[in-house]
């Protein structure tokens, strides 16, 4: 059928089944938002307040829904403005498609006003990219773009557009299949190499499952939960694992590495086989590869080849799916059971107290172990980067049904807000909490307009001490005490900005607003803020 | 330590970037790298000389895979590899040198492409080491200019490295 290619990008986007967009418009990108508008009962658009936040948005409603999202800018600085959004997708392996608008193909090169080369300041971040030139390559293009980043391990496509050639004509029809000869990811697995990681890890006196996100890129929760307890084998999980075991389940033993719990870390400095399912063996989780690789015997699942040997030596690598892979090794695998060591293990799960916290001010893990116990199951809860992370990471109890989201690999401060907008659009049934401190706040608050204005009733939660926690903590111990560049004196007072907003909000400094604030976040599915005030000297650990 | 690498990529604009800004950001070291069309028009070849390690060389060949547009990477061992480099120079040279320096293009293989009453420029296409050799013999001649390719190399025998069909 004959129409113009702006016509055809939203007719690609139908075909993908995409029903929320988010984007900020701008004179390249024009013909396109002309085009969205007269199919705005199929695509809903979403005005983000930042182009990064428009990718985060994407981003949240990705992991939500396990499937591509799309995001929108405009050409240059709005193009430029997404790319911390990529690098965020990129790290932690989120499949989204961004769409972004160029200036006219015979003006590329000259420097006229809004020109970035976008295709190249995001390739290191993308996990492909394309500068569209010819209209008639446009079905191709964006049949192509989801698949490369909904399949494999998957990640950020970006789409650059020109002005001129979305007004081009071209006799649209959306391919039905794709064959890119360079792009062919292995998703089942060798066979004889699955049985022999089976056979390892039943040989297995001290055996420790450790899981990673790729167990949720490929949607292989239910798998490894089946393998695990048919097994009798503790499972820990890195950041970006955390929800795919409930902290109910007792087989779990928490979040290793850095700022992980202490019975994780024992269990991995105890354990004879480690078997890593789609875990990268990023630095904050494991510090030591090279020591552990000497005393431990290690199995790796990755669909991605290049992930295993990266950073830590496989005595048995295994590329493929997760899910494939698991569901053939629950096959195979016999019942057993692991008494002794799991009963060890329980010796290092300690109960958990909390000091009293100063005037004025609460125990931030006190908090977030009364709130999570008080959130329906089914809660999304995205932590932002820093204190307030780890807090999330270890404190929030995860209940069966749970998921956490986070920017685990590139640590982008103002991405729980954004990203929670997101995750609600993809799941409007489930309650969705941002969890953020102050300095990342102050980097996202104007998507409480964004959810204002589209009626998106997440939860925030700021935990504000005044200052950017975490490198407080690290200049109090790393650098002397010499404090510099931490502290945010001049913040709005946030309860107020939140009713500027016409958002309700609440303060947490003692225990009785505490007891409210909790009654609000569960029981409320209303867009609410809380703030929760606590010490500026309050540790990490 | 050097290894020789082949690479078959799709003959699209942007390719080498995409492959030049790996090497850099993930630390890779180039020596040289060398491209052109194949029989093929759609596909170029890129030969890439690279100094690591086998673990260094084991994430090239896998981080070049993870490229989209990159259809096949091969590693090609020494002795299965035969590899040629171009190289032009243009030395010093009046009436009173040139026999000396025809004898050395005669022994070394090296071709006078161009004569002037003061300079002589030769061409040798040979392995790298070879060119390495003839460039120390040419050098007390005064080199005024020097311009080289980078390695190109091919199997030997019957084995050739294709795209998978």
């Amino acid at each position: 059928m004959k129409m113009k290619a702006a016509q055809a990008m939203v007719e690609c986007l139908k075909a993908e089944n995409i029903k929320v967009v988010y984007g900020y418009p701008g004179a390249a990108i024009c013909p396109f938002y002309d085009a969205l508008m007269d199919a705005e009962n199929d695509i809903k658009h979403v005005l983000v307040r930042h182009e990064a936040n428009g990718g985060h948005a994407a981003n949240g409603f990705a992991r939500i829904s396990g499937k591509p999202a799309v995001c929108i800018a405009t050409s240059g600085p709005g193009a430029t403005n997404l790319i911390t959004a990529i690098a965020t997708a990129y790290a932690d392996s989120i499949p989204i498609v961004c769409i972004t608008g160029q200036v006219n193909t015979d003006q590329i090169g000259s420097d006229v006003f809004q020109e970035a080369d976008i295709t190249g300041a995001a390739e290191p971040f993308v996990k492909h990219s394309y500068l569209l030139k010819d209209p008639k390559e446009l079905p191709r293009v964006f049949k192509e773009a989801f698949y490369i980043a909904g399949t494999g391990r998957p990640g950020p496509v970006l789409i650059d557009v020109p002005m001129d050639v979305q007004k081009m004509e071209l006799d649209f029809e959306y391919p039905e299949t794709v064959d890119i000869r360079g792009y062919k990811p292995t998703t089942k697995g060798n066979y004889l190499q699955i049985k022999r990681v089976l056979s390892a890890l039943e040989e297995a006196h001290k055996p420790l499952i450790c899981i990673g996100g790729g167990v949720f890129a490929s949607h292989a929760q239910q798998e490894i939960k089946e393998l695990a307890h048919k097994m009798e084998i503790p499972v820990i999980t890195t950041m970006m694992g955390i929800s795919v075991f409930s902290d109910d389940d007792p087989l779990f033993y928490g979040m290793l590495g850095m700022h992980g719990v202490k019975s994780a870390n024992m269990a991995v400095k105890e354990c004879d086989v480690l078997f890593l399912v789609g875990a990268r063996v990023g630095d904050r989780a494991v510090r030591t590869p090279l020591a552990l690789e000497k005393t431990t015997k290690i199995l790796h699942i990755d669909i991605d080849p290049a992930e295993i040997g990266k950073n830590i030596g496989a005595d048995y690598p295994l590329v493929g799916d997760a899910k494939s892979v698991l569901s053939q090794m629950l096959e195979m695998a016999s019942p057993m059971e692991h008494k002794e060591w799991i009963a060890h293990l329980d010796t290092y799960k300690t109960p958990r107290t909390f000091v009293a916290a100063n005037n004025g001010t609460v125990n931030p893990r006190e908090f977030m172990v009364k709130l999570s116990k008080a959130m329906p199951d089914n809660t999304v809860v995205v932590a932002d980067v820093g204190q307030n992370q780890i807090w999330t990471a270890t404190g929030y109890h995860i209940k069966e049904g749970g998921r956490f989201l986070t920017a685990g690999g590139m640590g982008t401060m103002g991405y729980s807000v954004p990203a929670a907008i997101g995750a609600r659009m993809a799941d409007p049934s489930r309650p969705v909490m941002a969890i953020c401190g102050d300095g990342a706040f102050q980097m996202e608050f104007m998507e409480l307009g964004t959810a204002v204005q589209h009626g998106v009733n997440i939860k925030i939660m700021v935990m504000t001490n005044n200052c950017l926690g975490m490198v407080r903590e690290l200049q109090a111990n790393g650098y002397n005490g010499r404090e510099t560049a931490v502290y945010l004196d001049g913040s709005p007072d946030f309860i107020k900005l939140a009713e500027a907003y016409g958002i309700q909000a609440l303060r947490v400094t003692d225990e009785a607003s505490m007891n409210e604030a909790i009654k609000l976040l569960s029981e409320t599915d209303q867009l609410c803020l809380v703030e929760v005030r606590v010490d500026e000297k309050a540790a990490t650990l | 330590m050097k290894h020789t690498i082949s690479v078959l990529v799709e003959n699209h604009s942007g390719v080498l970037s995409r492959i030049s800004g790996l090497f850099s950001r993930r630390g890779f070291n180039i020596e040289s790298l060398a491209v052109g069309p194949t029989q093929d028009p759609t596909i170029s070849r890129i030969t890439i000389i690279a100094d690591g390690n086998e673990h260094t060389v084991e994430q090239i060949e896998k981080q070049l895979n993870k490229l989209i547009e990159v259809i096949k990477v091969k590693t090609l061992s020494k002795d299965e590899c035969l590899a040629r480099e171009l190289m032009i120079v243009k030395i010093a040279c009046t009436a009173d040198k040139r026999s000396e320096v025809m004898t050395i293009a005669d022994i070394t293989g090296a071709k006078v492409m161009d004569i002037t009453l003061t300079t002589m420029t030769l061409e040798l296409c040979d392995t790298y080491a070879h060119l390495k050799r003839f460039e120390e013999i040419v050098t007390p001649y005064n080199i005024l200019e020097m311009v080289r390719t980078g390695t190109i190399a091919i199997q030997k025998g019957a084995e050739v490295i294709a795209p998978k069909k």
